[in-house]
């Protein structure tokens, strides 16, 4: 049987109409978008949320209050203290009344803010660099060099962070926000580096890898152009997360005295010295502690819609 | 819109003239960010009691989405927007999930499409087995549930079940598994089973003799099955109607003989045309050929003196260009670690020797786990050689290190199986086309822009390409990208390891004819890895057939498969779906 126009069709042979269902060419390529990468893609669905606009307002006000507390207060957070004011409510000028000394708690929580966040920040860069670098070079080179360093993590791995620090921090001779970030990454960096070294492995069996080393790309060319980029998603995820975790760390320490030292304003240090008095004044501490947890939560939120967007089942586009 | 008359003839198991199950206008919408995204768009299907219909379709045609609507298992945001599913008279789009629980399994059983994943990995395949029939209720109490589990994987084909039932998943193979899934969907002795890609993963052998037992169990219950497939020549084999949907509609539905003889939907017509089978012959380029070693392929129809000439270049090209690749004895082990410090060895590539003449197509057909890939890999020296040798245009491949490799590197090029996984998804296709130029410092900037263009126009992708990235791309498309990266630094072979399994049967046939174009024009060499015989037919001048590490057929494309002599090629032959089948082309 050929094709034959001519021929009867049985009963039940059913062919749709052609104008309903005009039949395109084959995999033709849609130009009506445009291009996206997928970073691109991620930048969409954040910008989707209102979760992202809300903890991104959040952490840029916090942010500019550390780089310039000079702007929402002309207080002085360190001079003036009047101790009849010790303790005191809040009065004109001063919206979140007085510190046990006399300070200006609202000031004091505006210029907190810096120390906080720097060693959030610095933190999470060097435990970022670090964690990225080893897990990297672990997990892509594997044998001698994966054994001996996911070892050495675990010995890390095992110290919680919080007490090692208190052992380290407490012997230390200075005692500076970069001190403090040094001190939580050294105990910090074996998370990232497995998580980037488990994503790098997965990376690493991918076909585009093989299609590369066929081309005669290096391995360490392929490693940096291919595989850490698409490896790095993850840590990028954890990072935005454990900026708030490390904010949190430097208020647990300097709260337990071991932290900044009591010059050093920030938001740790004044939860601290507001304890003793916390029965007859609870505010001085409320203050900055809903500072910090504010800060905090934005950035868990944040690391959240990031996971959301950069997970790639979320993202399945085929 | 699809009658409801029949002729006996056509249906000797139909028991009824009421249908099974009807579906009348099925619209379902997938919401997204955007809105409503129509996945079917008014579907009609009629089926009654005994019948066996297959689905068939591209992907993306919406017809796993029409299946899964049937037992309300549409994935994630899908949601059935209007119409009916009629089974036995009954609206199931209707019901209350307790009822549709209820149909499910004991009224409508269902085969998923991947054996690998559809089986719980934690638990063993007895208890899997107990839990579908503990939950259709078709044996009651611990005894009659055990005697019914090994009487369902009796049934299903696994012979020694009784001792098999404490096994786990990864103990099975993937034609096992497939049969214990076939064994869970039939075990309620449902009146409807939906089987969806049922075979897909598996080898051509292995699905052949499952869906011959399939067939027979259906038969023997008066089960009437839905197939869902993407093959034309296993829904003409095993289903008596055809329904061919196309981007959500039903294009052409009636009997399968009469449609593959006679389609008469454009659409219909295309996958008729395109669907390899073996009354196909090598795909001959439309393009002149105007290198001297593409001459023998398009030797028809040249004049005499033209003829003279080519056959005189031929011969000076020499014997170098008769054996351009030539392997001997090649053989690769690989030692597995059994836990603690024993290894094993295994053999993925015993002692295959062939030849490759210059612009000419070998393929390497056999099943899973029979070496094929690792050769590829072998000779693209991705893998270290154990024992033997690899030349490519008379150059010891196995012994090449640091600059000569590199340089060997710009002259044997791949394109892989999987168009998701082979294109780094954060890299644009621009940069991705351009990464051989870059890496061996082909030209600057601009000439390399140059060449990406006048590449992604050889491989008939819109120039404008340049800027999109992989997830946006079509399967075909990626694999057309793929080929122009492999084409960038003008080599002299192109390994193409499974590279057409992935793609839908016209995508397929066009990225076949582009490779027959290459060829031609290129006077490219070809080793073509694939499990398909019928994708052979359509490239290849020779083949080797590979079984368990060997090679144990060779021979001209024409000679084997006119002609098997060993009895493992002609069992591969004859399980082609659709072998026996005379297309109307």
């Amino acid at each position: 049987m050929r094709n034959d126009p001519d021929q009867k069709l049985s009963a039940d042979h059913f062919v749709a109409d052609l104008d309903e269902t005009p039949v395109k060419a084959v995999d033709a390529v849609d130009e009506s978008e445009k291009p996206r990468s997928s970073w691109n893609d991620a930048w969409d669905s954040m910008k989707k949320r209102p979760t992202f606009w809300i903890s991104a307002v959040l952490i840029l006000f916090v942010i500019v209050v550390a780089i310039a507390p000079g702007l929402f207060t002309h207080t002085s957070p360190t001079r003036g203290a009047s101790l009849p004011d010790s303790n005191g409510g809040p009065e004109a000028g001063h919206p979140m009344g007085f510190t046990l000394q006399g300070l200006d708690v609202y000031a004091r929580v505006v210029y907190g803010a810096q120390a906080s966040l720097t060693v959030g920040l610095l933190a999470t860069i060097i435990v970022t660099i670090v964690g990225v670098v080893i897990g990297s070079l672990a997990g892509y080179y594997g044998g001698w060099l994966d054994a001996v360093v996911s070892r050495i993590g675990d010995i890390f791995f095992a110290i919680p962070t919080v007490l090692g620090a208190i052992v380290l921090m407490s012997v230390l001779p200075s005692r500076t926000p970069l001190t403090v970030a040094l001190v939580l990454s050294l105990f910090a960096w074996p998370q990232i580096a497995r998580i980037m070294r488990g994503s790098v492995l997965g990376a690493k069996s991918s076909d585009y890898v093989m299609a590369s080393a066929a081309l005669g790309v290096s391995r360490f060319r392929i490693l940096l152009r291919h595989v850490v980029p698409n490896a790095i998603t993850p840590v990028i995820v954890v990072a935005t997360v454990s900026l708030g975790t490390f904010i949190v760390a430097e208020a647990t320490l300097s709260f337990l005295g071991i932290g900044l030292p009591s010059g050093v304003m920030s938001w740790g240090n004044d939860i601290d010295q507001a304890r003793s008095s916390l029965r007859v004044a609870p505010m001085p501490l409320i203050w900055p502690a809903a500072a910090l947890s504010v800060t905090v939560l934005s950035f868990l939120m944040m690391g959240d819609v990031v996971r959301d967007a950069l997970d790639p089942k979320a993202r399945a586009r085929r | 819109m699809t009658t409801t008359a029949t002729t006996p003839e056509q249906s000797p198991r139909a028991s009824s003239t009421a249908p099974l199950l009807e579906i009348k206008g099925l619209k379902i919408g997938f919401k997204t960010q955007a809105g409503y995204v129509d996945a079917v768009r008014g579907v009609d299907i009629t089926m009654r009691q005994g019948e066996s219909l297959a689905i068939v379709g591209e992907s993306g045609s919406g017809k796993s989405t029409t299946a899964t609507s049937i037992i309300d298992l549409l994935p994630g945001t899908g949601e059935v927007t209007g119409g009916q599913i009629l089974f036995e008279g009954r609206d199931l789009t209707k019901v209350t999930p307790a009822e549709m629980q209820q149909i499910r399994g004991r009224d409508i059983g269902y085969v998923p499409q991947d054996p690998m994943s559809n089986l719980n990995p934690v638990w063993s395949i007895g208890f899997q087995v107990e839990e579908a029939i503990k939950a259709n209720g078709v044996a009651t109490g611990k005894q009659a549930v055990r005697a019914r589990t090994i009487e369902v994987l009796k049934e299903a084909g696994l012979g020694d079940a009784d001792q098999r039932l404490k096994q786990f998943p990864h103990q099975f193979s993937g034609g096992m598994r497939q049969r214990v899934l076939i064994g869970i969907g039939l075990s309620s002795r449902p009146k409807l089973l939906i089987a969806d890609e049922p075979t897909s993963a598996l080898d051509v052998t292995v699905q052949r003799r499952i869906l011959d037992h399939l067939e027979s169990l259906t038969r023997d219950y008066g089960t009437s099955v839905l197939f869902i497939t993407h093959d034309l020549g296993l829904a003409a084999e095993r289903a008596e109607k055809l329904v061919v949907m196309y981007k959500g509609r039903v294009v052409e539905s009636g009997p399968s003989k009469e449609i593959l003889a006679n389609p008469q939907h454009p659409y219909t017509q295309r996958l008729v045309a395109a669907a390899p089978s073996l009354a196909s012959r090598r795909i001959q380029s439309t393009i002149e050929p105007t290198h001297a070693h593409a001459g023998e392929i398009a030797a028809e129809g040249a004049d005499d003196a033209e003829l003279i000439a080519r056959a005189h270049q031929r011969e000076e090209a020499g014997k170098a260009d008769a054996e351009y690749i030539r392997v001997d004895n090649l053989s690769k082990t690989y030692r597995i670690r059994q836990g603690g410090f024993k290894t094993t060895e295994l053999k993925a590539v015993d002692d295959v020797s062939f030849a490759i003449p210059r612009g000419t197509t070998t393929a390497l057909v056999g099943e899973s786990g029979s070496g094929k890939s690792t050769v590829a890999k072998l000779v693209l020296q991705l893998e270290s050689i154990t024992s033997g040798t690899v030349k490519v245009g008379g150059q010891s491949v196995g012994a090449l290190r640091g600059k000569e490799l590199f340089d060997f590197r710009r002259r044997v090029q791949p394109v892989f199986q999987d168009p998701y996984g082979s294109l780094d998804p954060m890299y644009s296709v621009g940069n991705t086309i351009a990464e051989p130029l870059v890496t061996h410092g082909v030209g600057d900037r601009k000439s390399r822009q140059a060449r990406v263009r006048e590449l992604l126009e050889q491989v008939s992708l819109p120039v404008s390409t340049v800027n999109r990235y992989p997830s946006e791309l079509s399967g075909g498309q990626r694999q057309r990208i793929a080929v122009a990266r492999a084409l960038a630094l003008k080599p002299d072979v192109i390994v193409l390891d499974e590279a057409v399994s992935a793609l839908d049967v016209l995508v397929q046939g066009q990225i076949l004819d582009l490779l027959t174009d290459l060829q031609t024009e290129l006077g490219l060499t070809y080793l073509f890895i694939t499990h398909d015989l019928a994708v052979v037919r359509l490239i290849a001048d020779n083949v080797a057939v590979m079984q368990k590490g060997r090679v144990v057929e060779a021979g001209t494309t024409d000679e084997i498969f006119a002609a098997p002599s060993k009895q493992y090629t002609r069992e591969l032959l004859e399980a082609i779906p659709g072998a026996a089948f005379e297309f109307g082309r």
